[in-house]
């Protein structure tokens, strides 16, 4: 039979028409069978986007298509003029995008924008639509199917709006449907899910769908074919399973490696006992502080934790867990509300004001996104130079001596200092950032999330500079991230977050195994595998059982809303007592013993 | 003078090779802006009548050898008005224009970084003359002192604060929240080092921009004083005020009016290209 879709010599370009055009996309060919699904994997600007999107005849400005033949069925795209190409996108093709709450308009409710392919292409009338809409919602496992078209964007979560995208791009029942990295900007309990959902969709149409990924333990749930790019380039095709169990290319070890950063060694020196930084019964957040040390809108509630001199504590959870704001809260950026923070037994102020320099030296923090953290008007070696300068007295040909031997420590040339940072690549941005805070010579060092806005193979060799810094120079980390594979890797002790509390603290090694608090069971079982089948195996989690009505006024459990192994009358009256477990973590849960 | 025309250079000095890298319209209004400049300082030596000398039989005369742009409405020399003109034009409006910028940016950058209720205080007080109309305020002011240059500068940087104000503190605040701020307050900065270094910086271009169009409307401003009579007092005469005083030859085409509304409209273009050319990122100078 003949394959659905047919790539041959596809060429892309950038630039002009003449020899001055950059190559972006060279001698890509493939094929997929009619309902197959092939991942295009790659780091970015390995051309995997570009490529998905000239399957809609599509070149992002700037670019075109130079080259090469694109089949789609019987249709010979390229040489489709605006107007063919109109009927076809949104129609015969669809296309879903990273980020679905950057793509709905926000002044229209969610059915109007779903049925909307449907009615420009004339393929229903707006009645019939609608129905084919909410049968979709349905088959996504969106929750009230019948009444979420009523609703606006922002009234939904982000793994909301990811399925209803999908449902915009499958109502009309197209060819095939392009995924571009879909589930990258979603946490990991909600990515599981919107996975599942998307294969039973897509699959259910009989679809043909291109997966557009980074990420190759998800790949391995998705796709049936795997091609991985380098730099527009094909370096290895071939089917999942063989890819993922034998890759022939060295670069498709490389990615592999990376995807699943092995454990980095403690320092052989064990970190004395006495804590570096201890923070005792913190409670921060926003607005008034009542009598009782109870901010108005509390973030962080009774955090305790301590982090020896040279030890490394992670701290995870997903998005709105209150991870960044303890970072700010250590670092003087949030006060806060009651509870202690001592750093090297000194009672640490709450404000930035009362901090002594010193104070401020021996405690860094280093942020996620190194394009917004190096103020862009100033060189590499102003952005280094002014710690040296500002605590170490440092000044020109010193302070230059110093710089270049920062540049050397983080494994950048030393001509990069008279560089403008916008120049520079992700990872070398991330090296810079990560510099400024080693040249104050610092004692404890707040990661935040450092590696998560990084391509795998850039993170993870970000992941080793780390902790070959903290062998040589001893440093303490606190390493705040939402990828429990990460924080495995890097971590001595890890905490893990939950709607602002510490649901659960322990040694690195309580965490490879059973029993785990419920929530970092969900956690772990969400991450996906680096095989095929993955997914099919995780069975879907039973539905929380039915609980009375909470008691009004008492501190729950926070995660008793998702909670599947919740007991009503005890987690829905009484606090959660704190409970150490034989693995070696302390838990916050009623269970007398803990899920497994 | 002089002191103006450094200032405008220090504020573009990037690098040595910055007029060769500035595109082509940038290259133009940098053209026009030096020329203005030099016709500023030079003018009134290189007129050749005396500009308020009646020189010429007829009124609104058009081209000639002798009287190079022709007459105004009184038979005085053109040339030699504009000559004399533009130093009131550039100097008066762009050190107001620069007077006002400097003072809405740097209180801009105080409310930026300094508690809430100073920020609020500052906001309000600069909301309460937004709210004063500001033709109506210069007319009582120039009634109640008498119109000097001194009392014109001072006007229409007065007035030109509010706006500019606004503009720089909405840029302030959204980059005090940047993540660079926040590592500079954590090393444990002080304000002033994170309101020049860290901030500024990256505030300089949209408020060259706006420095830009400031200096249009008061060029604006000050020829409207001028037609009212309470502007640059006769025989002296901005470019504005010799586009308002000939306005009756513009039946008939004369370069009276023509002229000077043409040196208006190259100066502002020429600002606004040359402005608008600078490079986005400023490399920041040693300091």
């Amino acid at each position: 039979m003949e394959p659905h879709v047919e790539v041959k010599g596809l060429r892309v370009t950038a630039g002009g028409k003449d020899d001055s055009a950059i190559t972006i996309v060279e001698g890509v060919d493939f094929t997929i069978p009619r309902g197959g699904v092939l991942a295009l994997i790659g780091e970015s600007g390995s051309g995997k986007t570009t490529i998905a999107l000239t399957l809609m005849g599509y070149a992002r400005s700037g670019c075109r298509i130079a080259g090469g033949r694109i089949r789609l069925g019987e249709t010979d795209i390229m040489a489709l003029d605006e107007e063919g190409l109109t009927t076809l996108r949104g129609d015969r093709v669809a296309y879903i995008a990273q980020s679905a709450a950057a793509s709905f308009n926000p002044s229209k409710r969610i059915m109007d924008q779903v049925v909307e392919p449907a009615l420009i292409h004339g393929r229903m009338d707006r009645k019939s639509a609608e129905a084919k809409a909410v049968s979709l919602f349905r088959a996504l496992a969106l929750p009230q199917p019948d009444s979420i078209g009523s609703r606006y964007p922002h009234q939904l979560s982000g793994g909301q709006l990811q399925r209803l995208m999908a449902a915009m791009a499958l109502i009309t029942g197209p060819e095939l449907v392009i995924l571009d990295e879909p589930t990258t900007a979603l946490d990991v309990t909600t990515q599981i899910e919107v996975l599942r959902a998307f294969k039973h969709a897509v699959a259910s149409q009989g679809a043909t769908a291109i997966y557009v990924s980074h990420d190759l333990a998800v790949v391995a749930q998705m796709a049936d074919h795997i091609l991985v790019l380098n730099k527009g380039r094909v370096r290895e095709a071939g089917a999942a399973t063989q890819i993922l169990q034998s890759p022939a290319d060295e670069y498709t070890r490389t990615l592999m490696a990376a995807a699943r950063p092995a454990p980095k060694p403690a320092p052989v020196a064990a970190p004395t006992k006495a804590p570096l930084l201890e923070i005792k019964g913190l409670f921060a957040g926003y607005g008034k502080v009542d009598s009782g040390g109870r901010p108005e809108i509390p973030v962080l509630r009774d955090i305790s934790l301590s982090i020896a001199k040279g030890a490394t504590l992670g701290v995870i959870g997903e998005s709105g867990s209150g991870k960044s704001t303890l970072a700010r809260a250590v670092a003087g950026l949030i006060r806060p509300a009651s509870g202690a923070v001592n750093f090297d037994g000194q009672r640490l102020p709450g404000g930035l004001e009362q901090r002594s320099r010193d104070q401020f030296r021996r405690i860094q923090l280093v942020f996620q996104n190194a394009d917004t953290a190096l103020n862009p008007a100033h060189s590499v070696a102003d952005i280094l130079g002014r710690p040296l300068r500002f605590y170490h007295g440092l000044k020109g040909a010193a302070q230059r001596q110093r710089v270049a031997e920062l540049l050397d420590l983080i494994r950048l040339p030393a001509s990069l200092a008279d560089r403008a940072c916008s120049g520079l690549s992700g990872g070398q941005k991330q090296r810079i950032n990560l510099a400024r805070a080693l040249a104050a010579k610092p004692d404890l060092i707040l990661c935040d999330e450092v590696t998560s806005a990084l391509d795998t193979v850039v993170g993870a060799a970000i992941l080793d500079l780390l902790a070959e810094l903290r062998r040589e120079l001893g440093l303490a980390y606190m390493f705040i991230s939402h990828d429990i594979g990460t924080v495995r890797a890097i971590c001595d002790d890890i905490m893990v977050l939950y709607g602002g509390t510490a649901v659960e603290m322990g040694p690195r090694s309580a965490y490879q195994a059973p029993p785990f608090h419920p929530y970092t069971d969900l956690l772990v079982g969400s991450v996906p595998e680096l095989r095929a089948g993955w997914l099919e195996e995780q069975a879907a989690r039973p539905a929380p059982p039915a609980i009375g009505p909470a008691l009004e006024g008492a501190d729950l459990c926070r995660f008793l809303p998702r909670c599947t192994v919740r007991i009503d009358g005890l987690c829905t009256h009484f606090t959660p007592p704190r409970q150490h477990l034989a693995g070696g973590s302390d838990i916050l849960c009623h269970h007398p013993e803990a899920v497994n | 003078m002089s002191v103006t025309v450094d200032e405008i250079k220090a504020g573009k000095a990037v690098s040595p090779g910055w007029v060769a890298q500035l595109p082509l319209s940038g290259k133009l209004g940098l053209g026009l802006v030096i020329f203005w400049i030099a016709t500023a300082i030079a003018g009134p030596w290189l007129a050749p009548y005396d500009p308020g000398a009646f020189t010429h039989q007829d009124v609104f005369a058009s081209f000639g050898a002798a009287h190079w742009l022709g007459s105004d409405y009184l038979g005085r020399d053109v040339l030699s008005r504009v000559l004399s003109g533009a130093r009131y034009s550039v100097g008066l409006a762009a050190a107001a224009a620069i007077a006002a910028s400097c003072t809405g940016t740097g209180l801009a950058l105080i409310a930026a970084l300094a508690p809430r209720w100073l920020d609020e205080l500052l906001s309000r007080f600069i909301d309460t003359l937004i709210s004063i109309p500001s033709k109506i305020f210069a007319l009582v002011l120039v009634a109640a002192v008498g119109s000097s240059l001194l009392l014109l500068f001072l006007i229409a940087a007065f007035i030109y604060i509010p706006g500019a104000y606004r503009i720089a503190r909405s840029q302030a605040v959204n980059l005090a929240q940047m993540d660079y701020v926040q590592v500079a307050r954590t090393r444990g900065e002080k304000a002033a080092y994170i309101a020049i270094r860290e901030i500024l910086p990256n505030m300089l271009h949209p408020m060259l921009a706006d420095f830009g169009l400031r200096f249009v409307f008061i060029v604006l401003m000050l020829s409207g004083l001028s037609f009212l009579g309470l502007g640059v007092q006769p025989p002296d005469a901005d470019l504005g005020s010799l586009v308002r005083e000939n306005i009756s030859g513009l039946g008939e085409a004369a370069p009276a009016i023509l002229v000077p509304a043409l040196a208006i409209a190259t100066l502002t273009v020429g600002v606004n290209l040359l402005i608008d050319a600078l490079p986005r990122r400023h490399g920041s100078k040693e300091g």
